[in-house]
């Protein structure tokens, strides 16, 4: 594989890139923070990726960075065949309701952002005939709830973004593939009460890599939440308003 | 409900951890930094009326590899079981382990770590070669023997009281194979024991054993010799070690579990299960160096006080540690894990614990006379030239430590240069060093 990844730094970005490197797969980095970027790429090196890594700076919150990102990304790779977008912001509900500043800096990276970002990307993709369009939305985006309802919006609207994606360009060569991480634990989410079924962020990097490796369009990671999420999606209205998650 | 930290030996401080990626961040103005939590005692619990503590590890890279050198560079929050994996099918293993891979780099640094092989090589300390670390003015400085050589000594087995480590960088080993060669044997009592333990690290370069405290009189000490050394590539198997399989204990276990009685036939069973009174085999390095890790969360077993283990080191003068298991059967301690080993030249951490003699670890429950038990033998230790583990204690008092420990005065010294306040601090420091909370 030729990926270039947005957001490798931290998390299931972080776990899944040492995942590709260990087994020597090329890899390029977009992240905001080129020092810190350059510190992944020496980490990804050691641990076995094929070639010396590239970076570029690339920000969700400034849609005129993607392009020059994906070109250098381009040009090191000797054309990709995969992206993969693990990038966003997180606040919890309360935190969101209290900080507009905050609220609008979170709809405008996780959802403007993020689709500028994978329609640039899908526009290189398909010019050379297809390849893999991995993106981490949320089983937030799942069912509207009473914790995640601003989160869980812009999560909403990537999610549907995905699936008419993967619709609309799959015959020309496009898979796309959306990841719906439960709770996982990572620096994201430290600081909240972990909820019974929260995952680690290694394991959660294995099943995407599997996931991305057999082609799938969907995956829930880790996969128990597929079946808690059936259920929640599926619980009438006047349930949903009576309990907390 | 309020955030808790416990560490292994089920010490318990209220307060939570600040995780990051970005541990520069994190640690400007805070007064502690932790890894995996894997010390028993409350050495990286917050002082009180702290509330938080540095979590370091999401600070997992590693920022420079020379396979020539075997220079290596990495966030603190990296842990040894990443670096085994990662390292030891490419032929390099770390310079000194502890018996545990679920510690961290920057843990290793703060506790000075030691193992099977300090006859012969020291602690991990004498391996670092460069420190970088953020230090109590908030300012983030590297240290070595060359830049602030006080500060980085002081900081080698501080027990994290000199500044935060963000980075460690020391020198990894070449291994001829990623096995073992282990040579066990059955001893009689503590005397052959200490003598098979000196004359084995002549010629070995990993010697250990566990002795049966329980065993009285003339069979005091018995127990099993453990010597090893990587095998040559001739000796190994063609293949690299699989993984094992882990067991985790499910939940913890009611306090009568443990009693002399069921310790009794533990050790009883562990002795007799060595059939041969000599043994060579083949191992896998993990249950070599680190048998307790097949069984996650084992510290379960001691129920909900959780437990203390007694780690000391006698200078060698004519019986001491049979005066030393003499006091402990005495007193009623029972430990069902004893570990004996030599200990080489004091390195040059300020408070680093091994120095020349006779190192003894044992777990025990915690009971109602555990502190009457570890004050007995802290009398004992200091009155044979003794000192204990920091890492291991929770009872030891200050008057104690400081009995045992000439160095403090030096280590106190350098921590007031470059803390003058007194910002950084821990449980431990305040229970045994007598810091202000």
């Amino acid at each position: 594989m030729k990926a270039v990844l947005l957001g490798a730094t931290k998390g299931m970005g972080r776990a899944l890139a040492r995942l590709m490197a260990e087994r020597g797969d090329a890899l390029f980095l977009l992240g905001r923070d080129p020092v810190d970027l350059a510190k992944s790429a020496r980490d990804l090196e050691v641990r076995g990726a094929r070639g010396a890594i590239g970076v570029a700076a690339c920000d969700l919150e400034r849609a005129d960075s993607f392009a020059p990102a994906l070109d250098a990304a381009d040009k090191t790779l000797g054309g990709f065949d995969t992206v993969i977008v693990t990038a966003g912001l997180f606040g919890t509900q309360d935190r969101l309701e209290e900080d507009p500043t905050l609220l609008a800096r979170l709809l405008d990276a996780n959802f403007r952002g993020t689709i500028l970002f994978c329609e640039a990307a899908r526009k290189r993709l398909l010019l050379r005939r297809g390849g893999t369009l991995c993106v981490f939305s949320s089983v937030a985006g799942d069912r509207g709830r009473k914790p995640v309802a601003l989160y869980g919006a812009t999560k909403a609207g990537l999610s549907h973004y995905l699936e008419s994606l993967d619709h609309r360009f799959r015959g020309a060569g496009l898979r796309t593939l959306c990841v719906k991480p439960g709770f996982v634990k990572t620096s994201m989410t430290a600081g909240l009460p972990a909820p019974p079924f929260a995952g680690e962020p290694e394991a959660v990097a294995r099943v995407v890599l599997r996931a991305l490796d057999r082609g799938a369009t969907v995956v829930y990671a880790p996969p128990i939440w597929a079946v808690l999420m059936l259920v929640i999606r599926n619980l009438p209205r006047f349930v949903m308003r009576r309990v907390g998650f | 409900m309020a955030a808790r930290l416990e560490s292994w030996g089920r010490r318990i401080a209220s307060g939570a951890e600040i995780l990051s990626e970005d541990l520069e961040r994190i640690t400007r103005g805070r007064a502690l930094s932790r890894g995996l939590g894997r010390s028993y005692g409350d050495a990286s619990l917050p002082a009180p009326g702290t509330s938080e503590v540095v979590g370091t590890v999401l600070a997992d890279r590693v920022l420079s590899f020379d396979a020539d050198t075997g220079l290596l560079c990495a966030e603190a929050g990296l842990s040894l079981r990443e670096i085994v994996r990662v390292f030891l099918p490419r032929g390099f293993f770390v310079p000194v382990t502890p018996g545990t891979m679920f510690v961290t780099l920057g843990g290793m640094v703060a506790s000075d770590v030691h193992g099977k092989n300090h006859h012969r090589d020291g602690c991990f300390g004498a391996h670092v070669t460069r420190l970088r670390l953020r230090t109590a003015d908030d300012r983030v400085l590297s240290c070595s023997r060359q830049e602030h050589p006080e500060l980085f000594r002081a900081t080698l087995g501080g027990m994290g009281l000199t500044g935060h480590v963000l980075e460690v960088e020391f020198r990894m080993v070449r291994v001829p194979s990623a096995w073992i060669v282990c040579d066990s044997e059955r001893i009689d009592d503590i005397e052959a024991f200490i003598a098979g333990l000196k004359d084995a690290g002549r010629t070995w370069p990993m010697t250990m054993g566990w002795i049966d405290c329980l065993a009285g009189g003339a069979h005091m000490g018995r127990g099993i010799l453990l010597r090893g050394r990587w095998a040559e590539r001739d000796e190994a198997p063609g293949y690299a070690p699989r993984p094992i399989p882990r067991l985790t204990v499910p939940f913890l276990f009611p306090e009568w579990v443990l009693n002399r009685f069921s310790i009794r036939i533990f050790n009883e069973v562990y002795y007799r299960a060595h059939l041969w009174r000599h043994r060579r085999r083949i191992m896998h390095p993990e249950p070599f160096f680190y048998p307790l890790d097949m069984i996650l969360r084992w510290n379960r077993i001691y129920g909900r006080r959780g437990f203390t283990q007694y780690q000391c080191v006698l200078p060698e003068q004519g019986g001491s540690a049979r005066r030393f298991l003499e006091r402990l059967t005495a007193l009623g301690g029972a430990s069902f894990l004893c570990v004996i080993k030599d200990c080489g030249a004091e390195g040059e951490g300020l408070l680093s614990f091994p120095k020349p003699g006779i190192s003894i670890a044992l777990d025990m429950a915690v009971r109602d006379d555990t502190q009457r038990i570890v004050d007995a033998l802290n009398d004992e230790v200091i009155s044979l030239g003794g000192r204990i583990y920091l890492t291991k204690d929770s009872f030891t008092r200050p008057e104690h430590f400081r009995a045992m420990e000439p160095r403090l005065p030096e280590f106190q010294r350098v921590r007031r240069i470059w803390d003058p306040e007194g910002r950084l601090k821990s449980a431990l420091a305040v229970r045994v060093l007598g810091d202000r909370p």
